[in-house]
């Protein structure tokens, strides 16, 4: 039983991670209909960026977290203006393409410029302990992980739901040429929905980097894919179910690799992506709306 | 419905070609004039164009982006290996082994998943192609992770030839038939071809089959060639890379995605020592290629006789 508990801890920070980079997957899913494939990738940036921050610049943890998010807000701004903006009336499948097109540049201008090997988080930015509470080992880079993502989702909650911003975000998703008629700024706000979607993954990045240690330049394809099939098992575009479908994901993965095979880790995950479109491909929290012709 | 009489001629002209090609080929490669690094090159050119043509099938003419066909490469480098070296099966049946069990996979993982759309299809196929990889990774009879290696190097000019030509004849026979214009009306307008009465599911599931089979071969042709098959090699990646062909040379259009395949071919081999940049402009070829020119480069167009016609300027 503590041991259950036990894994049920490790897994919240996992899960944690999973929600931040689900949240900007399903925030631009809802709005212009795309899987940003590159969104694992501006986690990647993110990390990067914040390992600089601590390495280069000697700052602590969270002014690193924060330069992250303020770096990949503008990249996904620009990635947004650059390849998705001309293919926004184009088929799904042509914006689908273009974004594993930009998910390689990102990938790839990464080793060119810094290299291929993985890179150390510095032990300095962050040092582990562990605390015995109850029986349990509970590391203080879980906590940070896990409240600092609470955190930014609670800010994020509270600018869809009280701001003006946020407003906008939830018309255009419901309607976009209605919110064109209402005088809302259709471009201003998906640019702005993806600095949101990619600040929150930078911040997972940063995450990342303290959860396991190293980083490189691939490491965004894995975790980006298991936060896309959080993001559909929760309902794709829908925000509180990118939050619990992440949480699922984290939980079950520290369970499989606990209990079952950890080779089969990724595996199950793709399993469960499976599953749930073949039963409900509009996930837990989705309404079935019909086709229309 | 219009009856197609097989016009003799160009049937004659077209084999004499054929073979002409392939007897220089083996002419060049029996007298040692084209070495080693030629020949790999050759290879690699040939089991790509089998991998585009059959993935174009699938992504350009039924319009179901399938991201998963490394794994049925997988299936048939696999299977063909275990026949040949296990069990002592000539290559012949290992080929056509590689292409029923591919095939069989295609069926299994077509028959839930293509009644998805669009980018969820899209999705499932390259989750479906990564659980193929992880399952060959924890299979102790194959290896596990660290794949067969001493693969006999059975594939000959021949059988990269004869594949190659049977997979055309095959997709452009298909394309052409009543089969292949049912195929195209589930690409242009799902519902309407329900309308029609066509049954879209029993189609689209054709020709993942179909274009499952012919990745299957390209496998065990890559198997026996390259001595070695690890899971690593058919991960996503790979799906990406045949996709690129595909993309490149138009969605719909199996001359396009010749060309695309040895010009994709020739650009890795040209990149080999720098790896990166390669993939930054594999990268940069997709996202220019669907800003400007979202049906690839030859679109749904064939590169034929009335197009050479018009290039050389003769009328006809």
């Amino acid at each position: 039983m503590l041991e259950l508990i036990q894994q049920l801890v490790n897994g919240l920070s996992l899960g944690a991670i999973y929600a931040l980079i689900a949240l900007g997957y399903t925030m631009v899913y809802g709005i212009i209909k795309l899987i940003n494939f590159a969104h694992g990738d501006v986690m990647m940036v993110g990390a990067f960026v914040g390992y600089f921050s601590v390495t280069l610049l000697g700052t602590n943890i969270l002014v690193a977290m924060l330069a992250a998010m303020a770096v990949c807000a503008f990249l996904g701004v620009i990635i947004e203006k650059v390849a998705y903006r001309p293919l926004r009336n184009a088929t799904r499948i042509a914006s689908l393409i273009t974004a594993i097109g930009v998910s390689f540049l990102l990938e790839y201008l990464t080793i060119f410029l810094i290299g291929p090997n993985q890179k150390v988080f510095p032990a300095s930015a962050f040092t582990v302990k562990a605390y015995d509470i109850a029986g349990l080992s509970i590391l203080n880079k879980d906590v940070f992980v896990f409240v600092s993502a609470l955190v930014l989702m609670v800010i994020l909650q509270y600018i869809i739901k009280y701001t003006k911003t946020g407003k906008a975000m939830r018309a255009v998703s419901l309607d976009m040429e209605a919110a064109v008629l209402m005088g809302i700024s259709v471009d201003k706000t998906i640019s702005m929905t993806f600095a949101i979607g990619s600040a929150l993954a930078a911040a997972a990045g940063v995450m990342v980097g303290v959860y396991y240690n190293t980083i490189n330049p691939l490491m965004g394809i894995i975790p980006g894919l298991k936060a896309f099939v959080a993001a559909v098992l929760g309902g794709i575009g829908i925000i509180p179910g990118a939050m619990v479908g992440g949480f699922v994901m984290g939980l079950l993965e520290t369970m499989v690799s606990g209990y079952g095979n950890s080779l089969y880790r990724d595996a199950v995950a793709f399993g469960v992506l499976i599953l749930i479109l073949l039963i409900k491909p509009t996930g837990i929290f989705g309404k079935d709306s019909g086709e229309k012709v | 419905m219009q009856t197609k009489k097989i016009s003799w001629p160009r049937f004659l002209v077209e084999t004499a070609v054929l073979v002409a090609l392939f007897t220089l080929v083996q002419y060049g490669i029996t007298t040692r004039m084209l070495d080693q690094y030629v020949q790999i090159n050759l290879t690699s050119m040939c089991i790509n164009i089998i991998l585009a043509v059959s993935l174009n099938l699938i992504n350009g003419f039924t319009g179901q982006l399938s991201l998963g066909h490394a794994g049925f490469m997988a299936v048939g480098a696999y299977t063909a290996v275990i026949l040949t070296t296990k069990l002592d099966y000539p290559f012949l049946a290992g080929l056509v082994g590689s292409a029923m069990a591919a095939g069989l996979a295609g069926f299994v993982i077509g028959v839930p998943t293509l009644r998805l759309k669009g980018d969820y299809l899209a999705i499932a196929t390259l989750a479906l192609g990564e659980i193929i990889r992880v399952t060959l990774q924890n299979i102790d009879y194959i290896n596990g992770p660290a794949g067969i290696s001493g693969i006999p190097k059975l594939t000959t000019w021949a059988w990269l030839f004869g594949a190659v030509v049977l997979t055309i004849i095959v997709v452009v026979n298909l394309v052409n038939s009543s089969y292949g214009r049912a195929i195209i009306s589930v690409r242009e307008d799902e519902i309407a071809a329900e309308l029609m009465g066509i049954n879209t599911t029993k189609y689209k599931v054709l020709a993942f089959v179909i274009g499952a089979s012919f990745a299957g071969i390209a496998g065990a042709l890559y198997g026996h060639y390259f001595y070695i098959i690890k899971p690593e090699t058919f991960n996503f990646m790979k799906s990406f890379d045949i996709l690129v062909m595909v993309v490149l040379g138009g969605l719909g259009s199996t001359t396009g995605a010749v060309i695309a395949a040895i010009f994709v071919t020739i650009l890795t081999a040209v990149l080999q020592p720098f790896p990166e940049i390669r993939m930054i402009l594999y990268a940069l070829i997709l996202i220019i290629v669907m800003i400007y020119r979202p049906q690839g480069l030859m679109g749904n167009k064939e590169l034929g006789r009335q197009t050479l016609g018009r290039i050389w300027g003769i009328r006809r």
